[in-house]
């Protein structure tokens, strides 16, 4: 039956599992998981992830009119699942993930060609219940044919001229116009996955930190957050505004390196030596408060590992000062440079209706009408205990994005000062019992939302962890964007969304 | 603000870079001007880098940004990051080689021109890190290529990648490459 419902109650008839927390998870059998399938096609539910398990297909769901979050899944017969891509095209890189990860097969599934396999590992289907053979060789990876008179193209990567994280642009251009950009990934590929099967939370917890460098405190507050729900355990108030602390440091860290190196990417180099001295602050700060400048491995299963101290307040409230004056300085001259907006404003247009179709979130998202953003929906503590709005940009070009980090620098920065003024005395740390279960967690990190998907043994170790990069859904819509814009915008382009290699790589 | 008054402002702070001679003997400005002498020497005044991230989560990248940046700036003791390794003396790597990347390191190392030298970046680099032990990955870059350097921690900081390259010209000063620890 195919009708306009809520997602939970097009699920309250299905079978839930006990011991999934904090959201539902319902199993159901092929013919649920095809009807779901149909009903997807007149929904707004978003695919918040897609992972397997074993012989598990698992998918997270957002129902949009209500905020309500579920998990289904689907056991495999003949290692095979239909395919979501056609109603979810967000799912396609996740499925082709699944089939080289696991040996599950998508059916329906258009596009055949491996993903993170590049045919180089000393096995295939890592994940699987029974893993495969070696690979014959390497994969030469047949890109999408592309016909037309005078048409050429340019292969750039997997090294890139800049220090940045390596990966594969196809661009097919007519003249100085991209007519198609296509990515190929995978290279940082590290088994994290595989790697984390049987680890105990401490270890694990190390790892999830090292997803995706920059973003190591929302990673690992995403994994504290699962581990804590699967074992029923609440972190005490205080790491909860430690954690939030930590996360809009990083969050600032980021947004400002970003807002300089667009403006570079435009020769703009006096932005990026503005932002480069601003970020500097904030790490140096970092280092004296936390005792890390990237803050790795203070946020732990449980709570938080350091605490700030009352020199350490003055020292914050003393950069947010500074970095309030001189951001909005900074925001100030861009608005002033003509010249520079005349590279960002229209180009790498990205339309929100396609963002919304992919479930964007992040800067990417919030630069073109998306206002996902897991600290409002589904929420989390501190934040739903702090005054702060999430801006919006509906442009959805260079020049959008740029601004949506402009004005959540100014968020981010009440929200320290906020979360100063008000943090709640006590412990910093609950140990975590030892026993078994299932957590989810939504993170939102610095380019968006981060899902941790994680289940215990009873001893207390990983079973499976699925960590699921706001960039999954961030990477197609570059190729999107930069469609019709010249070669010469690429890099404003790719730096406005700069997407996570790592984070997506795994 | 207008461009001329930020300018103009900066022009009478002065330089944001970090002055020293610091207590620290490991101090960003002494390690500076030793750099600079041996670089003089052994190569004219200039070293030149190429990075090749052989998936590193991008951690360390994070910190080779911060010394490019105007409070470490690298480039005032000669040494310089190159966008081609055919222009390159130096292969600054990082991560624990992912399979997946292992080739494009390869294929960076033979089109460096030599003398050449590899610096092994950040824990994963070293010995594959936490990472080590995965089906995905070399487990350090000993294993793919000759290192001449490693620079541990996780990731280094700025003063330990400056450092580093400091003990890297005490082996290009002795006239070869040379593995040390």
């Amino acid at each position: 039956m195919l009708g306009n419902m809520t997602l939970m109650e097009y699920l309250s008839g299905g079978r839930a599992v006990a011991g999934h927390r904090p959201w539902p998870r319902y199993v159901l059998d092929e013919r649920g998981w095809l009807d779901l399938i149909q009903q997807l096609t007149v929904c707004d539910w978003t695919l918040l992830g897609l992972w397997a398990d074993g012989n598990e297909v698992n998918a997270a769901l957002r129902d949009e009119e209500n905020a309500a979050i579920a998990v289904v899944s689907l056991g495999c017969q003949d290692r095979r699942f239909p395919s979501l891509a056609e109603v979810r095209p967000a799912a396609a890189r996740l499925e082709r993930s699944i089939r080289d990860l696991f040996g599950l097969i998508p059916e329906g599934l258009a596009d055949s060609r491996p993903w993170l396999d590049h045919g180089r590992w000393p096995l295939s289907t890592p994940l699987a219940i029974v893993r495969g053979v070696p690979p014959m060789g390497p994969v030469v990876y047949p890109f999408l044919p592309v016909e037309g008179e005078s048409l050429h193209q340019i292969a750039v990567g997997p090294v890139h001229a800049g220090v940045i994280e390596p990966g594969h642009f196809r661009f097919t251009c007519a003249g100085e116009t991209v007519v198609r950009l296509e990515e190929r990934l995978g290279y940082t590929h590290k088994g994290v996955e595989s790697h984390m099967a049987g680890k105990t939370l401490a270890e694990a917890a190390r790892l999830a930190g090292r997803i995706s460098g920059d973003s190591t405190v929302a990673y690992a507050i995403a994994f504290a957050r699962a581990a804590e729900a699967a074992t029923g355990t609440e972190a005490p108030p205080r790491a909860h505004w430690m954690r939030a602390l930590m996360a809009e440091l990083e969050r600032l860290a980021n947004h400002i390196l970003d807002f300089g190196a667009i403006c570079n990417d435009a020769a703009f180099s006096f932005m990026l030596a503005q932002c480069t001295v601003l970020r500097e602050q904030i790490l140096a700060a970092n280092a004296l408060c936390f005792g890390h400048r990237l803050l790795m491995d203070k946020v732990i299963p449980g709570g938080v590992c350091v605490d700030v101290t009352r020199e350490g307040t003055v020292t914050l409230r003393g950069l947010v000062k500074e970095l309030r004056k001189r951001t909005r300085r900074l925001g100030n001259l861009y608005d002033d440079m003509p010249s520079l907006q005349d590279r960002t404003v229209g180009t790498g247009i990205l339309h929100a209706a396609l963002a919304h179709r992919f479930g964007a979130g992040g800067v990417v998202g919030r630069a073109a009408s998306q206002a996902g953003d897991a600290r409002k929906v589904p929420g989390y503590p501190p934040y739903d205990d702090l005054d702060f709005e999430v801006p919006v940009h509906p442009e959805g070009d260079v020049n959008a994005r740029i601004w949506q980090r402009l004005d959540e620098i100014q968020v981010s920065l009440g929200l320290v000062e906020q979360i100063l003024e008000r943090m709640p005395g006590g412990p910093l740390h609950k140990p975590i019992p030892t026993r078994g279960g299932e957590g989810m967690a939504l993170v939102e990190g610095f380019r968006g939302d981060i899902l941790m998907w994680l289940r215990l043994s009873e001893v207390g170790r990983v079973v499976r962890c699925h960590p699921r990069d706001p960039s999954w859904f961030q990477w197609p819509l570059l190729e999107a964007a930069i469609e019709g814009n010249i070669v010469a915008d690429f890099p404003l382009c790719n730096k406005s969304f700069n997407c996570s290699y790592s984070g997506v790589d795994l | 603000m207008s461009l001329a008054r930020l300018l103009f402002r900066e022009l009478l702070r002065g330089p944001r870079t970090i002055d020293g001679p610091l207590a620290d003997p490991l101090g960003i400005e002494q390690l500076g001007i030793a750099l600079g002498e041996r670089v003089r020497e052994r190569l004219g005044r200039s070293l030149r880098i190429r990075e090749v991230d052989a998936g590193s989560c991008n951690g360390c990248e994070l910190e080779i940004q911060a010394v490019n940046g105007p409070v470490y700036d690298l480039e005032r003791f000669g040494i310089q990051f190159v966008a081609s390794p055919r222009h390159a003396d130096v292969l600054l790597v990082t991560g624990p080689v992912s399979i997946n990347m292992s080739e494009a390191l390869l294929r960076t190392y033979v089109a460096t021109p030599s003398p050449k030298w590899v610096v092994a970046m950040g824990d994963c680099a070293v010995d594959g890190g936490c990472f080590a032990g995965s089906y995905a990955v070399l487990g350090g870059v000993h294993h793919a290529l000759p290192v001449d350097l490693t620079i541990p921690g996780c990731p280094p900081t700025p003063e330990k990648l400056l450092s580093g390259l400091l003990a890297l010209l005490d082996v290009a000063a002795e006239g070869g490459p040379a593995a040390i620890r």
